[in-house]
């Protein structure tokens, strides 16, 4: 995300290039996983408070504006969010629809919707909830309070904290890393995950159970199963 | 007059408390200019900070005729002691106390908060906050424990014994005692050595032994190892290396 200016403020149109380059991203079968990050500074520091203000309900709810995250939540191959700076209000919600945080020990997290008379629009409600738990999530939805990376790791919101010099490069290997395994596997492991959020414990289980099935009857699986019991390094080819 | 002055020579900047009718005690002006010379110490051209105290005291720490009328102390703590001494830690260079005189209260939690101390062998360490029925703030446990350890800090706050130099040396507390007339010359000395360090990596030293706290082996291994993938990208780095094998000694530049 390049509006620097602007501290990366998801305007109408930064958010459309953004679910445009995913989406393009998603359907090229080379990309086995994709980091999304912005400068140093900011990863995403909210809505456009213009636009937003310009904006009456009806024209929000033709724009579609929201609806357009949910374009990131379908998404098959794995994103790995580089938090540096701010991600807050719809940052924090783009970060928290990736599949992964990697922060900066610089990052800041926050939905400080409240403090303009207004709350969280792209999910923040139920995805911090579903992150940090209830506690935590009404804390900073009710008052506005920004957490540290160091909090948000403990917190379970983010899944590492890098050094401020560190946070691209560390998002890049974690994604290298995830590129690396069966993108078969990754795909279904992921999906597997998110299933966790959407349904019954046993039903979950079960998603799971046949996703296993799935994956088994992958090349990559055979693969995989002999170069661990021939101490190799497996070669995964997507099929 | 500025309660505190802002000197700089060369790559050193010099901050001196400056209230000196009542030993340095701080205020919200005090704070205030101390908030503002932190911010200047920022400077990349700044390398290097020491921090003293105008006439006979370093700091004696919070202003009692102040704080009489203050309602909220959280708050006020919130929004005076904690930016500062925050902003200390979060100061990307050594900063160097040089403690002049009597340092007491906060005033000896600001000293504790900067990367080490100097004293004057006129200076006293006075936990202070006790006598008078209160609790070490502005840092004062946390930096004191790690200083001296738990034991020690504990016994030395809750007894609010009077410390001399000599004895604060023998405990750690400050790395060297001079002279009271040579302290500002020693402490300029050793701003003019720390301004010609790898300025960068120096930072980051302080950066990891403050990570350390609280971090367990692997984290810490792990930071250190993304600090040093960041300082083998420094221009200081290929300096230090280009001097050390054509046989001179390196020109850092803090970069």
């Amino acid at each position: 995300m390049n509006r620097p200016k602007q501290l990366n403020a998801l305007s109408g149109e930064l958010l459309g290039a953004v679910v445009a380059a995913l989406s393009e991203l998603d359907d090229d079968p080379d990309v086995r996983a994709i980091v999304l990050g912005g400068n140093e500074r900011a990863f995403a520091a909210g809505a456009d408070i213009n636009e937003l203000a310009a904006g009456t309900p009806v024209s929000l709810y033709e724009n579609r504006r929201l609806d357009r995250f949910d374009a990131v939540r379908n998404l098959r191959t794995p994103v790995v969010a580089a938090v540096s700076g701010f991600a807050l209000g719809g940052g924090c919600e783009l970060a928290m629809l990736c599949d992964l945080i990697v922060a900066s020990e610089t990052a800041q997290f926050g939905q400080p919707e409240i403090n303009l008379g207004v709350l969280p629009g792209a999910g923040g409600t139920q995805r911090l909830t579903r992150a940090v738990g209830k506690a935590i999530a009404m804390d900073m939805i009710l008052t506005g309070r920004m957490i540290s990376a160091r909090e948000a790791l403990g917190f379970g919101l983010v899944a590492r904290v890098v050094a401020k010099e560190a946070w691209l490069d560390e998002a890049k290997r974690v994604a290298r890393e995830i590129a690396s395994k069966g993108p078969i596997a990754v795909r279904l492991a992921k999906e597997a995950v998110d299933t966790a959020f959407e349904t019954s414990l046993t039903a979950g289980v079960d998603f799971e159970r046949k996703a296993f099935y799935l994956v088994r009857a992958s090349e990559d699986a055979d693969e995989g199963l002999h170069a661990f019991l021939e101490k190799r390094p497996p070669e995964f080819k997507g099929r | 007059m500025a309660e505190v002055e802002v000197t700089r020579d060369g790559a050193v900047q010099t901050i001196t408390l400056n209230r000196p009718e009542v030993f340095n005690a701080f205020n919200r002006a005090l704070h205030a200019a101390l908030r503002e010379a932190l911010k200047e110490a920022r400077d990349p051209e700044v390398r290097a900070v020491v921090v003293t105290g105008a006439g006979r005291g370093f700091c004696a720490g919070q202003d009692l005729k102040e704080f009489g009328e203050t309602g909220d102390v959280g708050a006020a703590l919130r929004a005076t002691y904690h930016p500062n001494v925050l902003a200390v830690r979060a100061l990307e260079k050594p900063v160097i106390a040089a403690v002049n005189g009597a340092c007491a209260g906060a005033g000896l939690s600001f000293a504790c908060a900067c990367d080490f101390r100097i004293a004057s062998d006129a200076a006293t360490f006075v936990p202070g906050f006790i006598g008078i029925g209160l609790v070490p703030d502005a840092g004062g446990t946390f930096f004191i424990n790690r200083l001296l350890g738990a034991s020690r800090a504990f016994e030395w706050m809750s007894s609010n014994r009077k410390l001399t130099a000599a004895e604060a040396h023998a405990w750690g507390l400050v790395s060297e005692v001079v002279e009271a007339d040579a302290l500002a010359a020693r402490a300029a000395e050793l701003g003019a050595f720390y301004a010609g360090l790898p300025t960068r990596a120096i930072g980051m030293t302080k950066r990891l032994f403050d990570h350390a706290d609280g971090a367990s082996l692997e984290e810490q291994l792990e930071f250190e190892a993304q600090l040093q993938a960041a300082a083998t990208q420094g221009e200081d780095f290929r300096e230090g290396v280009a001097a050390f094998l054509e046989k001179r000694a390196p020109n850092f530049t803090g970069r």
